[in-house]
């Protein structure tokens, strides 16, 4: 069973750095939380949504003659252009308060999070308002993605000497 | 060379008033406090709030609603500046007094370099000082305020907060349109800006009539220290603040030989339901239980359930607001005769987030009796 912390046993605490560590397990405790369950379901439908969605404008396009490839690309350029205008009209937001990750994790949780910042930080200027913060949220997935490709090539390069 | 003080010989005033015991007689109490002799009026006093705030349980007391966010201007800086000036006009006249007659102006806000008040108090030319106590700011501006006209450093002091939910969310958070869930201990940062004057007997004559009449006056203070519990969650302030204002209050009721039963009400100010939770929990702890008298501004300012603010509202503005509107109208009602108001500040930047440096906390006690 875990342990309970009490009031009493956070002011008692000998020293801060304790009292620290005892204070953020009480609170940790008295803190509601959602519920998992919920915000998990809620993430898989509109996340798989989402998805279906980008599936059908693939079939659409491959059923009107584009190659897999070209279907592919239009169907990206359509999400995209589609999470930007949502953004812009301020209902992204309200779609990813009720779907968290479900909205995050796909391209359009990516193109909403480099449309938010241009809308906010225009006020500021072309160059150091939204030339600047454009990718403040989007600037390290930008970053670590490439990096990561990068170490996952030379992986490949090295495994192909043997 | 003439002096042009009045004062021709300042050192044989020191003697002088030295002789008569004047320096000695200290107006402090206790460690922390001071009991005001002459006790500072509230001489006036303005809440405009947004829409959302308008729509809350506390909607009809505020003096005034603005349901346009930017105020008609460009960006929310701007606009939370138009709230400022606005509050501080509207107290002005609900004083009776004209800005000339204001000798001080002490306020402050959220905003990176006191953004919001320093813009928002320009046209009213009153001789100011910019102070930041993170959402505690109220509190620090009653209370610098009161000490000054009670040093008799000055007839009439204007205090004013405020804060913006989408200027708060742009310099903490993250951009409004951007796609995020808040956690259920977030609190939701109010929209609006409280204005008092504080003035001493003579200014009290103008005050405007309004439904409640009676006059307010602030008895004593207690100034709090930093309190740091080790919280890192800058969604979870209420966990943050409410050592602080355990601590605050604490000093209060040490300080005034006092308890909860002196006191009709003890008002927190953005503590939300987790940090209301704590707050209670610990001064029962200590033998010194408030829970009968506590109520929390930023639980009182929303409709929690209907108007999706999670565990409550916070910022400068929520104990500004619900001060200037609701606690000072139950006030000068008499409804209330001695109340303990007691804005709590988290002092989190941006910067101190992102260092995983801690959030302390930080609370002023402001006792205010009605006459």
């Amino acid at each position: 069973m875990k342990e309970n912390i009490t009031v009493r046993q956070v002011l008692d605490a000998p020293d801060q750095k304790e009292q620290q560590k005892l204070y953020n397990k009480y609170v940790k405790q008295v803190t509601p939380a959602f519920s998992c369950v919920k915000n998990t379901t809620r993430a898989f439908l509109v996340g798989g949504l989402i998805c279906l969605l980008g599936e059908g404008l693939q079939q659409l396009f491959q059923y009107y003659d584009f190659n897999e490839k070209n279907a592919g690309y239009c169907t990206n350029l359509i999400l995209i252009a589609l999470a930007v205008l949502c953004t812009g009209l301020g209902w992204y937001s309200k779609l990813a308060k009720f779907a968290g990750a479900g909205s995050v994790v796909p391209i359009t949780g990516f193109a909403n999070s480099v449309a938010s910042p241009a809308v906010e930080f225009r006020a500021e200027g072309q160059v150091y308002g939204i030339g600047c913060k454009i990718f403040t949220i989007a600037g390290p997935v930008i970053l670590f993605g490439i990096l990561a490709s990068w170490v996952l090539g030379v992986i490949y390069w090295i495994s192909t000497f043997f | 060379m003439e002096s042009i003080f009045s004062y021709k010989n300042p050192e044989a005033v020191h003697t002088e008033r030295k002789k008569q015991g004047m320096v000695e007689v200290m107006k402090t109490k206790g460690k922390q406090s001071v009991e005001y002799a002459n006790p500072p009026y509230i001489l006036g006093e303005a809440s405009i709030v947004g829409q959302k705030e308008g729509e809350g349980p506390l909607g009809s007391y505020f003096h005034e609603i603005c349901n346009d966010p930017l105020m008609g201007e460009k960006t929310w800086e701007k606009a939370e500046s138009a709230f400022v000036e606005r509050a501080c006009n509207l107290a002005i006249s609900n004083a009776g007094m004209r800005r000339e007659d204001i000798n001080y102006l002490v306020g402050g806000d959220l905003l990176a370099q006191l953004m919001g008040t320093s813009f928002g108090v320009e046209s009213l030319q009153i001789p100011f000082f910019g102070i930041y106590g993170a959402c505690s700011t109220m509190g620090e501006s009653l209370t610098l305020s009161s000490l000054l006209v009670e040093g008799e450093f000055a007839k009439s002091v204007l205090a004013v907060t405020s804060s913006h939910f989408a200027g708060a969310e742009k310099q903490f958070r993250f951009p409004l349109a951007y796609g995020n869930q808040r956690p259920a201990a977030a609190t939701w940062t109010v929209t609006g800006s409280g204005a008092v004057i504080i003035g001493n007997e003579s200014c009290l004559t103008g005050r405007k009539k309004t439904a409640a009449s009676g006059n307010v006056v602030i008895r004593g203070i207690t100034v709090g220290r930093i309190v740091d519990y080790g919280i890192q969650d800058s969604m979870n302030m209420g966990a943050a603040m409410a050592p602080a204002a355990a601590s605050t209050i604490a000093a209060n009721f040490r300080d005034f030989g006092v308890s909860a039963e002196d006191y009709d009400v003890i008002a927190t100010g953005d503590l939300g339901t987790v940090g209301s939770r704590i707050l209670c929990e610990m001064m029962e702890e200590q033998g010194m239980p408030i829970g009968k008298k506590h109520m929390d501004c930023g639980v009182q300012i929303y409709d929690l359930q209907k108007q999706d603010v999670h565990a409550g509202g916070s910022g400068c503005g929520c104990s500004a607001v619900t001060l200037t509107g609701y606690l000072l109208y139950k006030l000068r009602s008499k409804e209330y005769r001695r109340i303990l108001f007691v804005p709590t500040g988290a002092m989190l930047s941006p910067v101190s987030f992102h260092e995983e440096m801690n959030i302390p906390g930080i609370a002023y006690g402001i006792i205010l009796e009605s006459r």
